[in-house]
This record gives C-alpha cells, structure tokens and sequence, in this order.
C-alpha cells in the first residue's frame, strides 16, 4: 500500500523538471515510498528528550574571514557550459517553458 | 469592463486615490533586500566588486559545481546583527540556513541558501516619521525578520523586441552577482495608516535606508539594485476580514515606493467595486506609467521545499560576540537629526536640505573644525552647493576642506576679507589655484581698509550723484545705500561695506 500519490510524484517531477511517463509515476511511487518508510523509522526512535539535529557534528559558528581570494576565469567557468555567448552562460527561453 | 478582466484583476479604468481609500481600509508589508558592502561573497571568497565583466567573479562555490562546498563570511553574519541591533531586534542564539529549491537560471546550484523559520534577527521595529496635515507623526513599524541570504546570477533577455522575459527567445546569464551576501527585513503587516499608507511605506523605507547607510553594511543604492523593495498589500472594508494581498515587485526608487502604495490601493478599491476578486499573485511594477502589470500567479502555493542546509553549520552567536557588536554601533540617524537640529538650532526642513545636499558630513566636519555652526552652514548650502550645482558635481567632490573655510572664517573675522573677497577665495580654491593663502595672495583679495582711499572714493561716489548727497543730508539715511554701493564697486568688492557707511555719514556729518 503506497502512502504517496501518484498526483504527489507528478508534483515533485514537475518541480524537479523531470518529464515522466504514466507508467514511471507508479514505478518512483513505489521507490518514494521505501525511502519514505525507512526514513519514518527514525519517528520510531526519536523521542521528546532528543533534539531533531540538521547536520551529522554536533558544531556551530565555521566562519571564514572577508578576504577576496582568486576564483576561476571566465574561460574555465563557461568551459563546461552547454551554451554561451557574449561571455555568459545563454540559457533557453524561461517563462512557456511549459 | 469584461467579466474576464474583473477575474484577472486587472480594471480599465482606476478609481482616484481619494475614491479607493474612502471605502477601504490597507494593510502593508514590506520586504527589503539589501546586498552587504563585504569584500567577498556569502559563501565564497570572490569578489563583490560591482561593475566588472561578466563571469569574472566567480569560482566553484558560487557557479554550484559539484563538490564545492559553502562557508559562511562573518562579515556578514556581523552586518546581520548590526542591522538586527538597529532595528531593535531579538539576535537568534541559535539559528540554521536552509535551502529553498527552485529552478530559475539565476541561480546556478538550482536551490538558494537562505533562512527559513530561523531567521538571525527578529521582532524589532523602526519609528519613522510622516507629515500629515496635523503635523509630524511617528509611527512604529514592527519588524518580523532579519535574515541572510545570498543575491542570484543578473540575467539578461535575448530575443523577442522587448528586451522582457515575455517573448524572449532565450537569456544570457552572468553569476558575478550570485552568491553576493544578501539581508531580507521584512515588516509585520502594518495595519491602521489608512489614507497614510503611502508615505508609511516610503518613509519606512527611507529611514530603513538611512540605518543601513549609516551602519556603513551597504551603500543601499536603489537604482543599482543594491537595495530593493518588494510591496505587499491588501485592503478590506473597515473592521472587515484582511482582504488577499498582491506582492509588487520592481520598486526601483523611494518615489516608486510610494507610488507603487497608492497605485495598488486604487487598483484593488476598483476591482472590488467592479465585483471583482483580488487574486494572490506577483505584480510587476512599471516606472514610466506608475502602474503594475500581473506577473506569476501564487494560486498554486510556491513550493520550496525548505529544509536544513546539510552543507552548512548552525550560527549561534554568543551574547559577548553581540554585545560587541553592539558596542561599535553609531549613533541612529534619528538620534543624530535630533541632537544636530538642537546644536545647530534649525528645524527639521533646514536639516533636510542639508541632507539632500549631501552636506551634513561636511557641515559637521567644518564645525569640528572649529567654524561656528551657522558660518558652516552659510558656506556649504550657498556659495558652495550653488557651484557644485552649477558644475553638477557633489558638494564633496568640490577641491574645499573644511579647514580652508577655518581659514577664510578667520580672514573675515579679522578684517582682511568679507564675504564677497570670500566666495573669490572659494573660486580660487575650486579652480585649483592654491592654498587659501595662495588664492588670496595672487588674487590681490584683500578689504580696502585705508581710510583716506576710502575717502577718496566716496567723494568721488557723493560728486556723481549730488542729489542722493542732499537726500543723506537732509536726513534720508536708506539712500546711503546708493553711495555705499557706488565705492563697493570701485573698490571692486574690496572694501568693508559697513566701514563704507560709517565713513560716508561722517563725511556728510549725519548720525543715525
């Protein structure tokens, strides 16, 4: 028994810009779903007397100090651009994409 | 109007402003982005530097290439508390980025770090001042949230005649921009200024603008996009359920802010008069019509899908940390309007010219100089301010310090130069020709105080114009002023006008 909706998967394709066919809908809901009930039995095990943490080590505050240090130069960072001109990256058409 | 247009919001024909603001009542929210002045980026040590060629300020981090990875810039966590501290705000003794995905080329990793329900500062508020016809009013604007950011990549539409998003065949991206340290103040709805609502919003701004200039965290330039303002607002009959709210964006200027108020103030009072419903949506502010145009629909709810920003650490500033930090704050625009209007003795009109000459600094730097205050403002906001005008160059861009007018003041004060001598002093020193003393010197500017040359000239002054003699004599002392005049210009400007005067009614034996 699935617990995430065909419509949810359409949803998140769409917002991942993935282009899914009907018979794939089924196919991630089901793989969504093993991820999902794997990661729900962290609920099981987490109780008021634990903190929810975002990151692995239990640290705060890495800063880095304002100082300008060298980059890449354009050269390298359009080398790996599908497309560009006028030195910059060109994109496709953004809005009616869809 | 067609049942279609009443649907989208948009209306033919806008009611006036007194019209709409007759029958409902606003609520406002203001959004305020503002780019740090940090040498280096968020995440990233390239630099901010603005204006370079495209794509030459950028590195792995900032272009979201596989593998790098953030780390946060304290400079700017410190502006963040700084502004935080100004606007009255709790600092967060624990706080997290979070990441909010979408996928717009502007942002190259596909998602933005940002700050989602931990923002670093939060409920504050700014008191600003508006005119009303009552006279000055303070209202407090409450403050919900401080938090960082980082700015996106500048696009650039191709294609399609307008040079829009709308009908471009495709865009050009440089991400000099992206990752710039970026802070978001947004204000809680701020109900109650009714018909006010326009000024409230500009003036939050402006003052907003003014602590941010004066924390020294940004240059807050609007026009470059260094500071930008994104309008919310809604309206509702009175004592009625808040209305849905509309989110302007594009306000490039104080002046727009205001007008991009009052202008969806009307458009919204017409819709709903029209039967007509107010959607949720992105509109786009125009400035050459004063109106906006409907952009995205927010129908469908953005979906971000926030969550902790696994690449990055929890900031967690210490109290000490925030203290010092508060320890290096300056004094508060207001605070200083005030206490300059009180030292200065001008009222708050005068002390806003000198603002919009850009003046106050200079002002302030002449007096520490030692120039008493009303000789520093004479100065600066007339001869001074009337060349630079004239030339359209800044008032302190002009080549005269506030020791040279030291030095003229004390010329005057001594005798060997008034007022007119002065302003050729100032041309001197504007046109590159020296010290004060070095203009003085190769000029010849010096009063005439030698009585008998003097003397000479008001005789021949009196033998010009033997009726304006018998009138003085006769006991019309106002037509002094003709002879007085007379010697001022032959002794070109060098003579002390007064002595002039006290010399002619000896002269002609009269007394006052």
């Amino acid at each position: 028994m699935s617990s995430i909706t065909r419509p949810e998967v359409a949803h998140l394709a769409r917002l991942a810009r993935l282009d899914l066919a009907p018979e794939e809908l089924d196919h991630y809901a089901e793989q969504l779903d093993v991820i999902l009930q794997s990661v729900a039995r962290i609920s099981e095990v987490a109780a008021d007397d634990i903190p929810p943490m975002s990151h692995p080590i239990p640290m705060v505050n890495v800063f880095r100090d304002d100082v300008v240090t060298p980059g890449i130069t354009r050269d390298e960072a359009l080398a790996a651009a599908p497309a560009q001109e006028d030195d910059r990256f060109r994109v496709p058409r953004i809005l009616d994409e869809e | 109007m067609s049942t279609q247009n009443m649907t989208n919001g948009e209306v033919d024909v806008y009611l006036d402003y007194d019209e709409a603001i007759g029958g409902y009542d606003p609520v406002i929210g203001l959004e305020t982005h503002v780019e740090l002045g940090t040498n280096s980026k968020m995440w990233c040590g390239c630099s901010t530097n603005f204006g370079a060629d495209s794509n030459t300020q950028v590195c792995p981090v900032c272009l979201g290439l596989p593998g790098s990875m953030p780390v946060v810039n304290r400079a700017a966590v410190e502006s963040t508390i700084r502004i935080g501290l100004a606007l009255n705000c709790t600092i967060a003794e624990w706080c997290r980025f979070a990441r909010k995905n979408y996928f717009y080329p502007d942002m190259p990793k596909d998602y933005q770090i940002s700050q989602y329900d931990e923002p670093l500062c939060f409920d504050g508020y700014l008191d600003v001042t508006v005119e009303t016809p009552d006279g000055p009013q303070v209202v407090r604007v409450e403050i919900e949230r401080v938090h960082m950011e980082e700015d996106t990549g500048k696009l650039t539409h191709a294609g399609g005649a307008t040079g829009r998003i709308h009908g471009a065949d495709y865009s050009l991206v440089d991400y000099n921009r992206a990752g710039i340290p970026l802070i978001e103040i947004v204000t809680k709805p701020v109900t109650g200024t009714g018909r006010l609502a326009p000024e409230v919003a500009r003036a939050y701004v402006t003052e907003l603008r003014n602590v941010i200039i004066a924390l020294v965290v940004s240059d807050a330039r609007m026009e470059e996009g260094s500071m930008r303002c994104d309008v919310n607002l809604s309206i509702a009959k009175p004592g009625a359920e808040w209305g849905t709210r509309s989110e302007t964006k594009n306000v490039n200027s104080l002046r727009s802010v205001e007008r991009a108020v009052r202008s969806e103030i009307e458009r919204q009072a017409s819709v709903l008069n029209n039967g007509g419903r107010i959607i949720q949506e992105t509109r786009h502010f125009h400035e050459d019509t004063g109106r906006s145009t409907s952009g995205r629909s927010k129908e469908q709810a953005e979906d971000y899908r926030y969550f902790p920003e696994p690449d990055l650490v929890p900031v967690a500033p210490s109290r000490e940390w925030v203290e010092e930090l508060r320890a290096t704050m300056p004094e508060m625009p207001a605070v200083k309007r005030a206490r300059l209007q009180a030292e200065w003795n001008i009222n708050e009109f005068e002390l806003q010219s000198l603002a919009n000459a850009g003046a106050i600094e200079l002002v302030e730097a002449t007096i520490a100089a030692g120039v008493d205050a009303a000789a520093a403002r004479k100065w600066w906001t007339g001869e001074l301010l009337r060349v630079a005008n004239e030339t359209g160059v800044e008032l302190d861009s002009l080549t005269v310090t506030p020791d040279d007018i030291k030095q003229v003041e004390a010329l005057i004060a001594s005798g060997s130069l008034n007022d007119k001598l002065a302003r050729q002093v100032f041309d001197g020193l504007i046109n590159g020709e020296g010290t004060v003393d070095e203009v003085v010197a190769k000029r010849g500017l010096a009063v005439v105080s030698d009585d008998g040359a003097l003397l000479a000239a008001i005789d021949e002054a009196l033998a010009a114009s033997p009726d304006v003699a018998e009138k003085i004599k006769s006991g019309k002392i106002q037509a002094a002023g003709a002879i007085v005049g007379a010697v001022m210009k032959t002794t070109k400007g060098q003579a002390d006008a007064a002595k002039v005067r006290t010399l002619l009614l000896e002269r002609l034996g009269v007394t006052e």
